[in-house]
């Protein structure tokens, strides 16, 4: 059964179209993306699933319930984790869960029962009676997660699970969403990070202004976008245009960024060889599997974090 | 938008107390916060009592007795309802505004609020129910001082109180709508703009008759008006159909701010 159904989905506001026709399809206890850079009409799609911006053109389905008709149906079966993470700043850590869960209509002795485990589960059992102010930025995120998980959510919206988190605590969080995913919740993200799309989508759309530019696994799409490996040469130049001729024929396609040359290729370490037979020089050179942020440079010419 | 106004039929199908089941959620939400804020809570209840000595006790020394439809009424007595009704008046312009905007605009408390089974009116019902629980229970302490220190003179004064939940209601609701307007903290001040001369002006500290024809009408137009002269004649036992009246004006005054609350909350955060 799918989740979520959107066809030829629009979201505008005035004359700026932020979603321009897109078409989605999420299966339960299915891990779904949409990767893009900013202002590529994630954020405006998942409040558009979440039920909390009217759909401008097209069609949407969640639960198989309209959101203009049954906003509060489907609201009641979401958890959703907003970009920034509003926790409530006037109380206390365990009352953020407590008051949450009544928000959904859940008795106190519902939430009360929920709130233990969701703290454990957020490694925040400690904390329970803190400040939320006091709380680090991880520790704020995955307290929105928590209390997103209060009332026992099928589909579970993430936008931006780890943007401004640093590495390790971005490490946890994906642990964590990783034992919901194997729990069986059906996780839609958004991202404009590659690891992390890679690390947790079964599947994913990119996204670049407000359209779909491709879709697969993150598997297929490096295999049907990008080669195998990559070899990234660094030279001492301003401008690494001027260095593409002398590597010609080597990549099945080059790509030059401000700072290095992009070669796409089978085999990184021959290619190498090639590059040091025919006498050019790099200040350094690197190989590497082909990642989503390649698929993207390819869909979109540009790479996602400028 | 279109989430709100099509979610809205349901509502009315809906016996009460299932229909103020998520209002309630937020007022018990607001019920924990002031827990960590109990002090600011406590103060509300002094601000009216300390006017009730000073202008019924102090000024009434100098002022002796008031004259109202040719009774002669102590001082203490006439202005203690009207200080019962402007607090009600003020804690419930209080509540919406100031800390509505804080959630609105800065805690971003309605934007997660809303992504509840929450809906903008549920918001704007719970919100002014918390407004008037508070008030409920300044009005009832109010009265209980002002009984004691034996400024009341008539029993019916008892519907004193759910008259001044009935201005809270209405100074609430239009309290919140407004807020929906406003940009920064310094719109604040339009607040303060609005309730100050109704403060001193509305019949408040001395009776409509003192004013010539002209202003009077002015002055019957305002809200607070309304609300000062029913908890005044409720108070003193004087019961006439022009309360009715007073009722009438708070009822509609009331329902034109919970409608324009719950329309901008969804034009604001709904989009």
């Amino acid at each position: 059964m799918s989740l979520i159904r959107a066809t030829g989905l629009r979201k505008t506001f005035g004359d700026f179209v932020a979603v321009d026709g897109i078409d989605v399809e999420v299966a339960a206890g299915e891990s779904f993306g949409f990767l893009g850079p900013n202002g590529a009409g994630k954020t405006s799609t998942m409040r558009m699933i979440g039920a909390t911006s009217p759909v401008s053109g097209g069609e949407l389905t969640v639960f198989g319930m309209d959101p203009a008709s049954h906003a509060s149906q489907i609201k009641a079966r979401l958890g959703v984790v907003p970009q920034t993470d509003a926790l409530d700043e006037e109380l206390r850590v365990r009352e953020n869960l407590l008051v949450y869960g009544r928000y959904f209509g859940l008795t106190r002795e519902q939430v009360r029962a929920r709130t233990g485990p969701l703290l454990e589960f957020a490694q925040l059992t400690e904390k329970s009676d803190a400040v939320v102010e006091s709380l680090s930025g991880g520790m704020k995120r995955r307290l929105t997660i928590a209390r997103a998980l209060i009332n026992e959510p099928s589909l579970l919206l993430l936008d931006e699970p780890t943007t401004g988190l640093d590495p390790q605590a971005r490490h946890v969080l994906w642990d964590r969403l990783f034992r919901l995913k194997r729990d069986g919740v059906t996780l839609v993200l958004t991202t404009h990070y590659m690891d992390e799309a890679e690390q947790l989508c079964d599947r994913l759309v990119v996204m670049d202004h407000g359209r779909i530019v491709a879709e697969g696994s993150p598997r297929s799409l490096i295999a049907q976008h990008a080669s195998r490996e990559v070899l990234e040469l660094r030279f001492d130049v301003a401008d690494h245009a001027e260095r593409v001729e002398e590597v010609a024929g080597i990549a099945e396609r080059v790509e030059v960024l401000a700072d290095r040359l992009l070669l796409y290729v089978h085999d990184g370490d021959g290619a190498l060889e090639t590059v040091a037979a025919r006498g050019v020089h790099p200040l350094s050179a690197l190989v590497r599997r082909a990642s989503l942020e390649d698929v993207f440079l390819r869909l979109t010419g540009r790479s996602l974090i400028e | 938008m279109a989430t709100g106004t099509t979610a809205a039929p349901a509502r009315h199908a809906l016996p009460f107390p299932v229909a103020m089941a998520r209002p309630a959620a937020l007022v018990e939400r607001n019920l924990r916060a002031a827990r960590h804020y109990w002090l600011t809570f406590v103060s509300g209840f002094f601000e009216p009592v300390f006017y009730l000595f000073a202008m019924g006790v102090g000024i009434g020394a100098l002022v002796g007795s008031v004259d109202v439809d040719g009774r002669e009424i102590p001082y203490a007595v006439f202005v203690a309802p009207a200080m019962m009704a402007t607090s009600a008046m003020n804690g419930a312009v209080y509540d919406s505004t100031g800390n509505v905007f804080y959630k609105l605009k800065h805690s971003k408390l309605y934007r997660s609020v809303l992504s509840t089974p929450l809906r903008p009116w549920d918001i704007a019902a719970g919100e002014i129910s918390w407004a008037l629980l508070r008030g409920l229970i300044y009005s009832a302490a109010f009265l209980l001082v002002a009984a004691v220190a034996g400024f009341v003179p008539s029993w019916w004064a008892l519907l004193a109180i759910p008259a001044c939940t009935l201005i809270g209601l209405g100074f609430a609701a239009v309290g919140m709508a407004a807020t929906t307007y406003m940009r920064s903290w310094n719109d604040m001040d339009y607040v303060q703009l609005a309730i100050l001369p109704m403060f001193l002006f509305s019949a408040t500290f001395y009776p409509l008759a003192t004013y010539p024809p002209a202003l009077q009408w002015v002055v019957q137009a305002t809200p607070l008006y309304h609300g000062v002269d029913l908890v005044r004649g409720l108070m003193m036992g004087d019961l006439h159909v022009g309360l009715l009246v007073h009722v009438g004006y708070l009822a509609v005054f009331s329902a034109l701010g919970l409608w324009a609350t719950t329309r901008r909350i969804g034009t604001l955060l709904l989009t």
